[in-house]
């Protein structure tokens, strides 16, 4: 399929349908629907490869859209709501930062990705100065979502979503070779992370914005 | 050497090769004694191939490539590999011994150090920015396995944060890194090419430098967080101290340096392209910062490993400020650092290591006065923490003094901060120093008990904390034409 607008428009519906699930990660105040919007959000991430694999008439990306949709979509959820329901973890979202706030910094850095990224003079053939903006606000709001939530759980939920910001940015790369190397190279570390939670217990998040954290360093009182 | 290569496929394959065929065996291999000595054998091989390739370095290819920079580099990581390996093989056996670590944790330990070190090497060799992340990353899951060895609540909760931390930073990285490929791309066309750095830095004038300026901030988050540069520092002190010790000096020793190295790496890149900003002063700012951040810490710590984390903090610290400032002496001066830094700080790794282990405590109050409980360690430690403080005529005074030398030319102001918190951290470290040295000694009650060690492990023990400061006192008093030459040339290319 060639470059047309309505291939370019197609792809921008999807990748801001990915940037809306980002948005609904930071709106849900229960686990299992934290998860499950997860879950969307990596479905919508697993067609917007599909398509890119179609008009850039690149079949690996193909592979890296059925590894999206099996492993991020469907494993990785299932794993996380047996993990909440094994280990007992609270069913309500905690956060250090109310939902409300939380949705404007949101728009705050959506509005930063657009500000910083439109004015650019980016090559027709390359990946659109829109797709750059919607994956750089995917990726902020997932780092939004690690700060500002309170267990490990939602945390890795976080970090996921900003990976998916990642592979959006990756797939719309035009030709870029690695695709699917760095797509399995990021599930090993999510993998690592699900593992942890699991054989550790991990359930409280670790601050590292906070400097009240510093004083209080573990077996460092003199 | 034309017999050795019909043999072998040349140093460059060999050199990554060999670490990762270690892992692989010593991952199956049931017996932790033999695994300790076979992680000697694949270290000391890989040091020789690391040998083999600085003395004949191969054509770049498209997705590795050697130069200078690289070359020092891996020849470092060789040889800080092989002795961290030496000393681990004493230092561990007794955790083995005592039941301190299972049989299979061992086993885990001696693959994930190869698999460690083949992480590294392939960081420093790699030309596609795509396989640079992924050795970076690798190395990342690797130190987490062996940070979270004892299993124990301090050992995981370290562990974890340092592995949240850091795969955001890479995460972030990542991105920098796909954004380069974009500024690449729109310039080189698709494909590899436009990924190897030895093909991008010809035509990174064209490149959109907007484009290069985000991908450089996003580097700089994601890599400097790997680097420990303050306010992203949060991980190394815990990950240092709660993992065994033979990891904090390779922590401190090469993977600071190689999160360092993959920054240049960027700058250059940057360099070659008129239109960006600077990355210098935001490298300088960093600095400054880590340097004021630990210096100002140094003073509250109550661990002994935690203290010398926070020193690797400073260090880090003054080599931003060192490649910041650029220019060939303040390059210079960093490159030299960044040798100095890994050897004496490794060094002092172990000699914390082994007190540690005798004294039971990882406390500073409860290791006192090791210049008469253990005349040999107490001593080394005095040599290792004045060297590392500064004090002339050891390695790390020559390149303070070139750095502070370069910034009083240019940025007077900068040097004179600098100056008065390299006497605040050389206070801090002094003032621990003579509790922990001299005075009345504190009982050893990990060496009560048990029968002490044979000779030969005590040897096997001390003998890297000789090697690294016999070369660093070497390299303070007479540094050899051939090796100054050498880091100049390398300072030169780095701009």
């Amino acid at each position: 399929m060639a470059h047309t607008p309505f291939a370019y428009n197609l792809a921008h519906l999807i990748g801001a349908t990915v940037l809306m699930m980002g948005f609904g990660l930071l709106y849900q105040r229960r686990m299992t629907a934290v998860i499950r919007t997860y879950a969307l959000q990596a479905m919508a991430l697993a067609l917007a490869a599909a398509w890119q694999a179609a008009i850039q008439d690149a079949p690996h990306l193909y592979a890296t859209a059925l590894i999206i949709l099996l492993f991020k979509g469907m494993a990785v959820p299932a794993a996380l709501q047996w993990l909440v329901r094994r280990l007992g973890i609270h069913r309500t979202v905690e956060t250090a930062l109310g939902i409300g706030p939380t949705l404007m910094a949101g728009v705050g850095l959506v509005a930063l990705s657009i500000v910083l990224v439109m004015p650019m003079d980016i090559a027709a053939t390359a990946i659109t100065r829109e797709s750059v903006a919607l994956a750089m606000s995917v990726v902020l709001l997932g780092l939004l979502m690690m700060i500002t939530r309170r267990n490990a759980v939602t945390q890795v939920v976080g970090f996921m979503s900003l990976e998916n910001g990642l592979l959006l940015a990756a797939v719309g790369a035009h030709g870029m070779p690695l695709v699917v190397e760095l797509s399995i190279a990021f599930s090993v570390l999510v993998a690592m992370a699900l593992f942890g939670i699991f054989f550790f217990r991990i359930r409280e998040r670790f601050d590292s914005l906070e400097l009240s954290y510093l004083e209080t360093s573990r077996g460092d009182s003199q | 050497m034309t017999a050795l290569s019909a043999i072998l496929p040349g140093p460059l394959p060999l050199l990554l090769a060999l670490p990762l065929l270690g892992a692989a065996l010593l991952a199956v291999l049931p017996g932790w004694r033999l695994a300790a000595w076979l992680n000697v054998g694949f270290s000391a091989a890989t040091f020789a191939a690391a040998l083999w390739l600085a003395l004949a370095p191969p054509p770049p290819g498209l997705f590795l490539f050697i130069d200078d920079f690289s070359a020092a580099l891996i020849l470092l990581t060789g040889l800080v590999g092989f002795s961290t390996a030496l000393f681990s093989a004493a230092y561990i056996n007794r955790d083995g011994k005592n039941h301190r670590l299972a049989p299979r944790h061992l086993r885990l330990y001696h693959a994930m150090y190869q698999a460690f070190m083949f992480t590294l090497l392939l960081a420093l060799s790699a030309n596609n920015i795509g396989i640079l992340w992924v050795a970076v990353e690798g190395a990342t899951l690797t130190t987490v396995l062996m940070v979270s060895l004892y299993r124990t609540k301090p050992a995981i909760e370290a562990a974890w944060k340092y592995f949240i931390l850091c795969s955001v930073g890479i995460g972030l990285a990542l991105f920098g890194t796909i954004l380069v490929y974009l500024a690449a791309q729109t310039v080189m066309g698709d494909g590899s090419p436009a990924m190897a750095f030895s093909l991008m830095t010809p035509h990174a004038a064209a490149f959109q430098p907007e484009l290069l300026n985000l991908a450089f901030v996003f580097l700089l988050v994601g890599y400097g967080t790997k680097a420990g540069l303050v306010p992203l520092h949060a991980w190394l002190p815990d990950a240092h101290a709660e993992g065994p010790t033979p990891i904090s000096a390779v922590l401190s020793g090469l993977l600071l340096n190689v999160a360092f190295y993959v920054l240049l790496r960027y700058k250059r890149l940057l360099a070659g392209n008129p239109h960006t900003l600077e990355p210098g002063p935001l490298l300088v700012g960093l600095g400054v910062l880590s340097v004021l951040v630990a210096a100002f810490m140094l003073y509250r710590r109550g661990d002994i490993k935690r203290l010398f984390a926070y020193s690797s903090i400073e260090h880090m610290g003054l080599l931003a400020v060192a490649f910041g400032t650029g220019g060939a002496l303040a390059n210079f001066a960093g490159l030299l650092h960044m040798l100095m830094h890994s050897l004496v700080k490794s060094a002092i790794f172990f000699v914390v290591g082994l007190a540690s282990q005798a004294a039971g405590s990882q406390r500073i109050a409860d290791i006192r006065g090791l210049t008469t409980s253990a005349p040999l360690l107490g001593w080394s430690l005095v040599v290792g923490v004045l060297s590392i403080a500064g004090l002339p005529p050891l390695g790390v005074f020559t390149s303070e003094f070139l750095l502070l030398n370069a910034l009083m030319h240019r940025t007077p102001w900068l040097g004179l901060t600098l100056l008065t918190l390299l006497l605040l951290a050389f206070a801090a470290l002094v003032l621990r120093l003579q509790g922990l040295a001299f005075g009345p000694p504190s009982p050893l009650p990990g060496r009560d008990g048990t029968k002490p060690p044979r000779l030969f492990t005590r040897v096997i023990g001390i003998s890297p904390i000789f090697l690294h400061m016999a070369l660093a006192v070497a390299a303070g008093i007479i540094l050899p034409a051939a090796t100054a030459s050498w880091l100049w040339a390398i300072a030169k290319q780095l701009g």
